[in-house]
């Protein structure tokens, strides 16, 4: 799959008829995507333009491939898919032609050829409970990562599972699934969480690690740019929020009427993503939007995060079992402690004789 | 675990624990440590009715006094409605009360609910000034009234700094809705041990204050 279009990003795009306009206008959204300054866009494209095309290659692990469908299908015809194709992308089992021993030659010389330069793209998880649970061509995950990782320029993670864990790291994780970051510890790391992540998110953060390399990440290492307010911060419906105005169930007037998920289990106020802003296919929607509440899906841990429709405000209390067994216990402590206290006090009349005496 | 996990997990199931152990014990030691029996011959009957009445008459300001306390009155009043309507009225608690009851209730829009809430930290915070700088107040004052104001103020604190997002550049939104929680918490843990507890015991005493008196043949 190595690109038989040598040179830099701009002589590819130029050689596939994107137009310098159309060029300058995907510069121009790349620098607001990631909250550069306007002025900062003729710096992109320059940048991009003198950019060297450089060599990625994305390892699926344990996943579904709903990555590389949102990324594939949503945006493929667009000039960030362009970009996408700009860079070259050498190894990727899903959308390569290659396959068997031949794909694992590809591998084998990119990462020779490139050592040192190209990009890790990882999605899904690495099982560690059983290295035989996920293999490609006989290497085990974990193997696999390793080895390609210590040529690595730098590792993006994409989606929930290679950032956190995702879906197979879930209660009761079966395979002993962890993210990148537990494995590999001498290279930077960018989360690109979401499950699976929006694909102008991935598209802007490799041509962020084009231009000016590693972005500003927040403490998940995740890209500020995309990651740096919640959902709830942009919602369309935040001001039924501010209303008080709630869907109480997914099929009453409240939630025929559009008002604030909060109450069904939306877990926008703590999810950092931006669904809200530049939402999917196109901009055509977002779950939100859809009827559904957020299920917090960039956030680490969000399957086990005590259940994708309790609302935020509500707690893990335990049972009644556990409350009506502190009432018994308390219940008898009092009535020890009241016992205790009438048997002190001195029998009617008792005072009354003292005194007499 | 954050910070939000742990107060919506274990933290809470701690402090709703030690509330359910703590109001239950104090409630039945209270009860069973009643009075003696009096063998003395009632000068009145309808016992019931006293207490009744005594709780209607020590909710009033009494008439000597009226003009005196007529700050720690209203301020009284206005404080305990406005925080109620802030807690039970405030449309993302009713999630909270509703995991035990099982139903909701209609709420305040938030801006209502939440300015019950600023008139009731307001008063809070106000009655903590006065009671520290006035000497009179200061001398009668335990570490129990300190304790229990404070306690109470910090949720209604933490709940705006969640709401509102205050100082949001410095730490995370889920840090202090879990900061708000854990307060919930402080004040749940101390709420049968202190003075609070007054929020279950204020219209016994003040019914049982009143049969007694009644029995006695004073109108209270």
């Amino acid at each position: 799959m190595t690109s038989e279009l040598g040179g830099t990003v701009g002589d590819f795009l130029r050689a596939r008829g994107v137009s310098r306009r159309g060029f300058m206008k995907f510069c121009a959204t790349t620098a607001s995507l990631m909250a550069m300054a306007p002025t900062m866009a003729p710096k992109v494209a320059e940048a991009l333009e003198k950019a060297r095309r450089p060599s990625v290659i994305w390892l699926p692990f344990q996943e579904c491939t709903g990555c590389t469908e949102s990324l594939t299908r949503s945006h493929s015809p667009t000039i960030e898919g362009l970009l996408f194709d700009a860079i070259s992308l050498d190894y990727q089992e899903t959308i390569m032609a290659a396959a068997g021993h031949q794909a694992e030659e590809i591998l084998r010389d990119v990462t020779k050829e490139n050592w040192g330069n190209y990009i890790l793209c990882v999605d899904g998880s690495i099982p560690l409970a059983n290295k035989g649970y996920s293999t490609i061509g006989g290497v085990s995950n974990v193997d696999m990562l390793k080895q390609v990782a210590r040529g690595a320029k730098a590792i993006v993670c994409i989606g929930s599972c290679s950032a956190f864990g995702g879906l197979p790291k879930a209660n009761p994780n079966p395979t002993g699934a962890v993210a990148v970051s537990d494995i590999i510890k001498d290279k930077p790391i960018i989360n690109v969480s979401g499950c699976p992540p929006i694909p102008i998110a991935i598209t802007g953060i490799l041509a962020h690690v084009l231009t000016f390399g590693i972005p500003e990440l927040d403490h998940y290492g995740r890209p500020r740019a995309f990651y740096g307010q919640t959902i709830h911060d942009r919602c369309y419906r935040r001001p039924f929020y501010e209303r008080g105005q709630f869907a109480e169930h997914f099929d009453d007037e409240g939630a025929k009427a559009g008002w604030c998920l909060f109450k069904v289990g939306c877990k926008g106020p703590i999810t950092y993503n931006s669904c809200s802003t530049y939402k999917w296919n196109f901009g055509v929607s977002w779950p939100v939007e859809a009827g559904h509440g957020c299920i917090g899906c960039s956030e680490p841990n969000f399957w086990d995060w005590q259940g994708l429709y309790r609302p935020l405000s509500t707690t893990q209390w335990g049972n009644w079992t556990t409350v009506g067994a502190a009432a018994g216990v308390g219940a008898v402590a009092g009535a020890v402690a009241a016992l205790a206290s009438r048997r002190k006090q001195r029998p009617v009349g008792e005072d009354v004789e003292e005194a007499q005496s | 675990m954050t910070i939000l996990e742990f107060a919506r997990g274990p933290a809470f199931q701690f402090a709703l624990t030690l509330f359910v152990f703590g109001v239950v014990w104090r409630l039945v030691g209270t009860f069973l440590m009643m009075r003696r029996h009096d063998f003395s011959k009632p000068r009145k009957h309808s016992l019931v009715a006293g207490g009744v009445r005594s709780i209607a008459m020590r909710s009033l300001p009494p008439h000597e006094l009226e003009k005196k306390i007529v700050f720690q009155h209203v301020s009284g009043y206005a404080w305990h409605l406005t925080f109620f309507a802030s807690l039970l009225l405030f449309a993302p608690h009713i999630p909270f009360f509703k995991q035990f009851l099982g139903f909701g209730w209609p709420t305040l829009p938030n801006g209502l609910a939440l300015a019950c809430g600023a008139v009731a930290l307001g008063i809070l915070l106000a009655l903590l000034w006065r009671r520290a700088t006035r000497p009179v107040l200061r001398h009668i004052s335990t570490i129990d009234d300190y304790i229990s104001v404070i306690l109470t103020i910090l949720p209604l604190l933490t709940g705006f700094f969640a709401y509102y997002r205050f100082g949001i550049q410095f730490i995370r939104y889920e840090t202090l809705l879990g900061l708000h929680i854990l307060s919930v918490c402080a004040l749940m843990v101390w709420f049968p041990f202190g003075k609070l507890m007054h929020l279950f015991l204020a219209f016994p005493a003040r019914f049982q204050a009143g049969a007694l008196l009644r029995r006695k043949g004073v109108e209270a």
